[in-house]
């Protein structure tokens, strides 16, 4: 007879390993990362034991307890009490602990009996815990919880093969009618009663050396020390940007070279017409154009996979608690919007951490204000076109510092926008407690590193391919048609579609310095940021008929003025230029309003932000 | 009331400097001024592991107005304000 499908959750604090548990035993790649928070929300797995047995796996956001303080652990509790509508609650718990720290996951142990649920504990990261000489009596601390314990190491091959034949043994002998549910949320006095429980257990069954981990100490000695951490934090921001740059040039050149290699072979092997037009100025040109960025956005994302790995991000927050507080920001706010660089959608999911509403909903609103990958084609398109290569004191490279400079403009009109939200609609405004855990250093892993970039790295590839493509496909198509009277003299494309729109649009934006041309881009650029980038490359490259297999970047440096590159770069900053991010606020906040909101007080900056660094361009001559 | 410990006055982990040393005494939410109420504030407080008799040490300060605090309880490390840490009253 076939077993009916077998349901775990896995629960346990943040940062215990619940994430690494269930791609080890799923195969799956969700995110993992050292520090507490990195899942906010629930994803199900499924896998078969070694005694065949089918079965489905949930990970979930870690929590302290079930009292359910933000949205990421309302999350956790409803599914645990089997509140979530349409949900089966699960057939067997996995409570997660990080077994160099067991006090805070066996007080939530003991309130996660009163559920009723069967349970296993599962003392995760046993390799480090055995490295520092901690000790555990298995069959004790069993006995002592009523509840079986096995040991695991999630992130080494075989690491949860006890757990597998625990799951398989106990599966076997559950009762169809499990416990009865007693959980109600804990008052203060039972709270510190089952701490002091936990403890007293965890002293009858723990042996725990005296010693923490040396290197976290000292490595947190430099940076946290109050001063140099800063230093250090604007030194890692600073090489990340220079890096870029620096590092990508010479794959982002090659790239480039074999796309010109592509558009010329085209144009030669096929007859001059349509089908040649398509593929050389729609296709070549405009995705091309995008997918040549492929090396920075790798460059980024190691640095900020590296980072989260290696257990930095929360030391930032730490760093940054009271700077972002001035700003009227929550000090849970800092690892949001640092995920926002890569890409507003996973930092605005992210701000599901911070309990206070008005504080998550601040937070929401500026994360689009970081500057996301998406944003670095069209920064280093124009940056490299109109900023000189040069070196400035010697050793910084002047494109990369102005690219820090934009991002430092980002992020400084965030925490501005912020300090308005706060000083104009929420006066009686409290300032939030930041309480974070910092866990101690590890290694990055290799394996997971090269697993996160190649998983950006296929999205970035799988948008340039669906996304961008079918919007190039769409501007090709206006920029080609209708085509030009027989006898016209003028440019073919002054008779197409997007002449007509963009030059419909044009006397709105002639007072930023956008041409028809950039008219034209921003439109498709709404489906997303780097889009402007291909469509521009389109629409010049049409413009520019048969001699056009000049790079984009040469183009631009022959037809726009620096004000106007300048004012690009400047709309860039700002504008919300992106239709997920906006569907993901609509998603979060519950409200098309505070849609629109962000998509209006966007619009408005960047519009105020062109205008003024136009005309300040043009007044000291660069027009 | 022999031990050494108990002869050291008592005061908030909010006003403690780097370096400092203790064991939780008990918790006292409502001295924090903190935007939380007072229940929220010392559930939390617990759930982070403050609770008493834990041995505590101050390990890092931040820069502006030596804010927050990175606080050693018993194995791990969390980071504080010093505004909800003056519920904590160490000795
Ligand atoms: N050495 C070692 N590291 C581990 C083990 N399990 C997890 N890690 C590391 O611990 C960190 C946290 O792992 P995650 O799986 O993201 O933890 P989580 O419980 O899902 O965290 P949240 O989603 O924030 O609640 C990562 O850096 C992992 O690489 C283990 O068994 N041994
Ligand atoms: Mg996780």
């Amino acid at each position: 007879m076939e077993l009916p499908l077998l349901h775990l959750a896995l629960v346990g604090t943040p940062n215990s390993g619940k994430t690494s548990l269930f791609n080890a035993l799923t195969g799956s790649r969700q995110k993992v990362a050292n520090y507490p928070g990195v899942t906010v929300e629930r994803k199900e797995g499924f896998f078969v034991t070694p005694l065949g047995r089918q079965v489905s796996v949930v990970d979930l956001p870690g929590t302290y307890s079930l009292r359910g303080r933000s949205p990421d652990e309302e999350i956790t509790r409803d599914f645990v009490l089997g509140k979530a509508t349409g949900e089966t609650v699960p057939d067997l718990v996995l409570c997660v602990a990080d077994s160099t720290n067991l006090r805070l996951t066996i007080r939530l142990l003991l309130e996660l009996k009163r559920t009723g649920r069967p349970m296993i504990l599962v003392l995760n990261m046993f390799d480090i815990a055995a490295r520092r000489g901690i000790t555990v009596d298995v069959e004790r601390l069993a006995k002592e919880l009523g509840v079986p314990v096995v040991t695991s190491i999630a992130v080494r091959k075989g690491g949860t093969a006890d757990l597998l034949s625990l799951t398989d043994e106990i599966s076997a002998k559950l009762a169809a009618e499990p416990g009865e549910n007693n959980w109600r949320a804990l008052s203060v006095a039972e709270l510190r009663a089952t701490q002091r429980e936990a403890d007293r257990i965890i002293a009858d069954c723990v042996s725990l050396p005296a010693r923490p981990d040396t290197w976290t100490a000292r490595i947190d000695a430099i940076v946290l020390h109050p001063v140099g951490g800063l230093i250090v934090l604007a030194a890692i921001l600073f090489v990340m940007f220079q890096a870029v740059f620096a590092w990508a040039q010479p794959l982002m050149e090659l790239l480039n070279s074999g796309f010109d290699a592509l558009g010329e072979f085209v144009h030669a092997t096929l007859p001059a017409g349509l089908l040649q037009s398509f593929l050389q100025n729609g296709v070549i040109s405009g995705v091309g154009s995008v997918i040549v960025f492929l090396p920075q956005i790798i460059i980024i994302f190691l640095f900020i996979l590296l980072l989260e790995d290696f257990g930095y991000m929360a030391r930032a927050a730490f760093l940054m608690d009271r700077i972002m507080g001035g700003a009227g920001l929550h000090g849970r706010a800092f690892i949001p919007l640092l995920s926002s660089f890569a890409c507003a959608i996973p930092g605005i999911m992210a701000t599901r951490v911070i309990d206070n509403k008005r504080d998550r909903l601040t937070t929401i609103l500026i994360a689009p204000l970081m500057t996301c990958s998406a944003r670095i084609p069209v920064y280093t398109l124009i940056i490299s076109a109109f900023i000189p290569a040069r070196e400035v004191w010697g050793f910084i490279n002047l494109q990369g510092l102005v690219m820090f400079g934009l991002y430092a403009v980002g992020i400084a009109s965030a925490l501005a926008v912020s300090f308005l939200i706060k000083f104009f609609m929420l006066r009686d405004y409290a300032p939030a407690p930041f309480m974070l855990e910092l866990p101690d250093y590890k290694m990055p892993r290799l394996k997971s590193i090269a697993i996160g970039v190649y998983t950006r790295a296929k999205m970035f590839l799988h948008r340039a391919g669906t996304t961008i493509f079918s919007m190039m496909v769409l501007i090709w198509f206006l920029a080609s048609f209708p085509q030009p009277p027989a006898g016209a003299t003028e440019p073919a494309i002054d008779f197409s579609l997007a002449a007509i729109i963009g030059k419909a649009l044009e006397p709105l934006l002639a007072p930023v310095g956008f041409n028809w041309q950039i008219a034209v881009a921003l439109i498709p650029g709404m489906a997303a940021r780097e889009v402007a980038v291909a469509a521009l490359g389109t629409v010049y490259a049409i413009e520019g008929g048969k001699e056009a297999a000049e790079q984009i970047g040469q183009v631009l440096a022959t037809k726009w003025s620096l004000a106007t590159a300048l004012s690009m770069l400047a709309w860039y900053i700002f504008a919300p230029q992106c239709a997920s991010t906006l569907a993901v606020i609509r998603r979060e906040t519950g409200s098309w309003t505070w849609m629109a909101v962000t998509f209006g007080y966007m619009l408005v900056l960047a519009y105020a932000a062109s205008l003024l660094t136009y005309n300040v361009a043009v007044a000291f001559g660069a027009g | 009331m022999t031990d050494i410990h108990d002869t050291r006055s008592q005061m908030p982990l909010g006003l403690a400097q780097r370096g400092y040393t203790g064991v939780i005494q008990h918790l006292s939410a409502k001295d924090a001024g903190s935007a939380l109420s007072d229940v929220e504030l010392e559930s939390r407080l617990i759930e982070l592991g403050f609770v008493e008799g834990a041995r505590v040490e101050v390990l890092h300060e931040g820069l502006v107005g030596r804010d927050p605090i990175a606080v050693r309880v018993d194995s791990i490390t969390i980071a504080v304000r010093r505004r909800e840490a003056m519920a904590i009253i160490v000795a």
